[in-house]
């Protein structure tokens, strides 16, 4: 029973009952379900509620991270591969889109500067993340497991140190800055832009902002919900049947006619191409590209947020990047000041006094603070849920099958 | 008659053990052809060299008249070849049905643009490989179980999956590789029944087995294979009188 045919069930009076009942018990769907209701209500409700479109920019920016975990979960939670190194590509796609989109280019030995449109380049930066995610797969996917890791772990270095030091094109240190806002032929402006209702074209009038974040907003929406869709189709076709068979058993695939590397470097290149798109769409809402901001720790970030959401289940892994997100940039970063807060308010406000050479105060402290807490979370978590948040049904089985009785003969490790 | 698979001078080597010595012989098409040996023989290593497992040290591997030597193990299945393993080698945690569609990876026509926008073309394709899966899962007997997980099923039955799985690639040729291990006589007799039904599929089955009993009954055509050398071929009655085989088997007599 296929999710095109639920659809189309819908029509039937009679078949929708059955077929939103099915839906009711679906923790996947259910899911979907609150995650695109919150996706069009959070602009309005946190604008309302703080006066200000900050939230709404800050919401866009965690969208990055969730296309950053959708296309990394095709890796690993789909084909099996650990990429230690998937930031990389992120970065790739933010340069491509820096070098084809600011006055960077005329200061390199060309002398020309490139204004190429955000919509063109998104693409190209696919198209590009997706070329060096096979070029690198091409002579490491033969590596199995660890092997793999290691390889990764290590391209994942040495592309942004590249960007770093190749400062004649890249302007190394000094990072790519004024690259250009993408921008629409024809939009609608009205009391969300606080303008009053009307249709405007151009360049000046319908480019994105910085400052107003709402577009940007709505077009990762936009952009997450394609890429969902299309991952999820993946998942259900030959294709990713094939990815779950390498994952499970590679022998076993090869002998079903699945060219097992063939079919890692695809796993690999589309994953990759997820976050050329990232990287585009980074480049241009923060209109600054630096090679600081692809490190190692952006990988793990990644990593984390589909091992958290639950590897393999696209739901999964978008609850798990948003929490993470939510941890990391907003729950850490005010966590200080609100026990600053807290101390005042009951009374405590010696705590928030510091001493000399002794006690820092409060605030200062608890941001100390800031990595043994995002540790002890995820240890708490991963404890008390170690298939992930929203875990896929075959992914919480492997996790559980110690536990089901075997009935099988057991198997002996050998080919 | 015609040969469908001719090994011709076939020799593994690892470091210093030969595991296969210069064998030679021709599969013929439409029976059942059926090599033997006592354990540690070279079978196994024989059958990875033909499905492109291992690259062979020397020798040739013909497949209806085409050299398949050194292909890998995907373009062998492209080629005509299916098999099994000695080790049950399913995917535990997919289902029945998808484990059988997998064998149709290869025969699937569907591009990364139709898996990725569903297509009409990719939905039609995928509807007619669940019907074939289910077709094959029939074959075997098991179209009850289609929706649960392989590694639920019982041991016989995982036997039988794998053999659909294998015989969803379309092949010219069925390589089954120790089928009958810990059966029961009767489940063994079951098999024979089923590799009967494959042969009428116009499918050339070539099994290995250890235990002599069970294929002088089915086979055609026996090659008897001691310490990786060759040492008897023929119908079931040659070869069970050949001194050479009663002693590899039975040991040499004081």
């Amino acid at each position: 029973m296929n999710q095109k045919s639920n659809w189309r069930r819908l029509l039937d009076p009679k078949d929708r009952r059955r077929v939103l009942r099915a839906w009711s018990r679906d923790p996947n769907a259910i899911a979907y379900a609150v995650l695109l209701a919150g996706a069009l209500a959070f602009p309005g409700i946190s604008t309302f509620l703080t006066g200000a479109p900050t939230l709404t920019g800050l919401a866009a920016d965690a969208g990055v991270w969730v296309l950053l975990a959708i296309g990394l979960n095709i890796v690993v939670g789909f084909a099996g591969l650990l990429d230690l190194g998937y930031a990389a590509f992120f970065a790739i796609g933010a340069y491509s889109y820096a070098l084809l989109a600011s006055p960077q280019l005329g200061n390199t030995p060309i002398h020309h500067a490139v204004h190429l449109p955000f919509w063109l380049v998104l693409f190209v930066a696919m198209f590009i993340a997706a070329g060096s995610g096979a070029l690198l797969g091409f002579p490491t996917l033969r590596l199995r497991g660890d092997y793999l890791a290691i390889v990764t772990l290590g391209f994942g270095e040495i592309v942004p140190r590249i960007f770093r030091n190749a400062d004649v094109w890249t302007g190394g240190i000094n990072a790519i800055g004024g690259i250009d806002q993408p921008w629409l032929p024809i939009c609608v402006k009205g009391p969300w832009s606080s303008d009053p209702l009307q249709i405007v074209y151009g360049k000046v009038d319908c480019s994105f902002s910085t400052f107003e974040p709402t577009a940007y907003y709505v077009f990762m929406v936009l952009l997450i919900v394609g890429l969902v869709i299309g991952a999820t189709n993946l998942q259900r076709s030959r294709l990713g049947r094939a990815w779950m068979a390498v994952r499970e058993d590679e022998t076993a695939a090869a002998s079903c006619g699945v060219n097992t590397v063939g079919i890692k470097l695809l796993a690999f290149a589309i994953g990759a191409s997820f976050s050329g798109f990232g990287g585009a769409y980074y480049g241009a809402k923060l209109s600054l590209v630096s090679p600081d901001n692809f490190g190692f720790i952006v990988s793990i970030t990644v990593l984390v947020m589909v091992v958290l959401g639950g590897m393999g289940n696209i739901p999964g892994v978008i609850v798990g990047a948003l929490v993470f997100y939510y941890i990391q940039f907003k729950l850490l970063i005010d966590l200080p000041a609100n026990a600053r807060d807290l101390a005042n308010s009951i009374g405590l406000h010696f705590l928030n006094v510091s001493t000399p050479g002794g006690w820092p105060g409060l605030e200062t402290f608890v941001g100390r603070l800031n990595f043994i807490v995002t540790g002890l979370i995820l240890v708490v978590m991963m404890l008390l849920r170690p298939q992930g948040l929203l875990p896929s049904p075959t992914r919480r089985l492997e996790l559980t099958h110690e536990e089901a009785a075997p009935v099988a003969a057991p198997r002996q490790l050998q080919s | 008659m015609t040969d469908i698979l001719t090994v011709h001078g076939l020799t593994k080597r690892f470091g210093g053990l030969l595991a296969v010595d210069n064998v030679s012989f021709d599969v013929p098409e439409g029976e059942v052809f059926a090599l033997i040996g006592p354990n540690g023989a070279g079978k196994t290593t024989l059958f990875n060299c033909i499905t492109g497992y291992y690259s062979p040290t020397f020798g040739r591997v013909t497949l209806a008249g085409k050299d398949i030597t050194g292909l890998k193990p995907h373009q062998t299945v492209k080629a005509g070849i299916a098999r099994t393993f000695q080790n049950i080698r399913l995917f535990d945690f997919m289902t029945v049905i998808d484990n059988v569609k997998l064998g149709y990876h290869s025969r699937m026509h569907s591009k990364l643009w139709d898996s990725l926008l569903k297509t009409p073309m990719e939905q039609r394709e995928e509807a007619v490989t669940t019907a074939g899966a289910m077709e094959l899962l029939r074959f075997v007997g098991l179209e009850g179980r289609a929706d649960h997980q392989a590694r639920n099923l019982a041991y016989g039955q995982q036997r039988r999956l794998e053999i659909a799985r294998a015989l969803a690639t379309n092949p010219k040729l069925l390589l089954l590789d120790e089928p009958a291990a810990g059966f029961t006589p009767q489940e063994k007799v079951e098999l024979m029944e089923l590799v009967g039904m494959i042969l009428e599929r116009g499918v050339t089955v070539f099994l290995i087995e250890h235990d002599m009993r069970v294929v002088m009954g089915v086979s055609k055509k026996i090659v008897v294979l001691d310490h990786g050398e060759k040492i008897a071929e023929g119908n079931p009655e040659e070869v069970r009188h050949n001194p050479r085989v009663i002693e590899a088997y039975l040991g040499r007599s004081a």
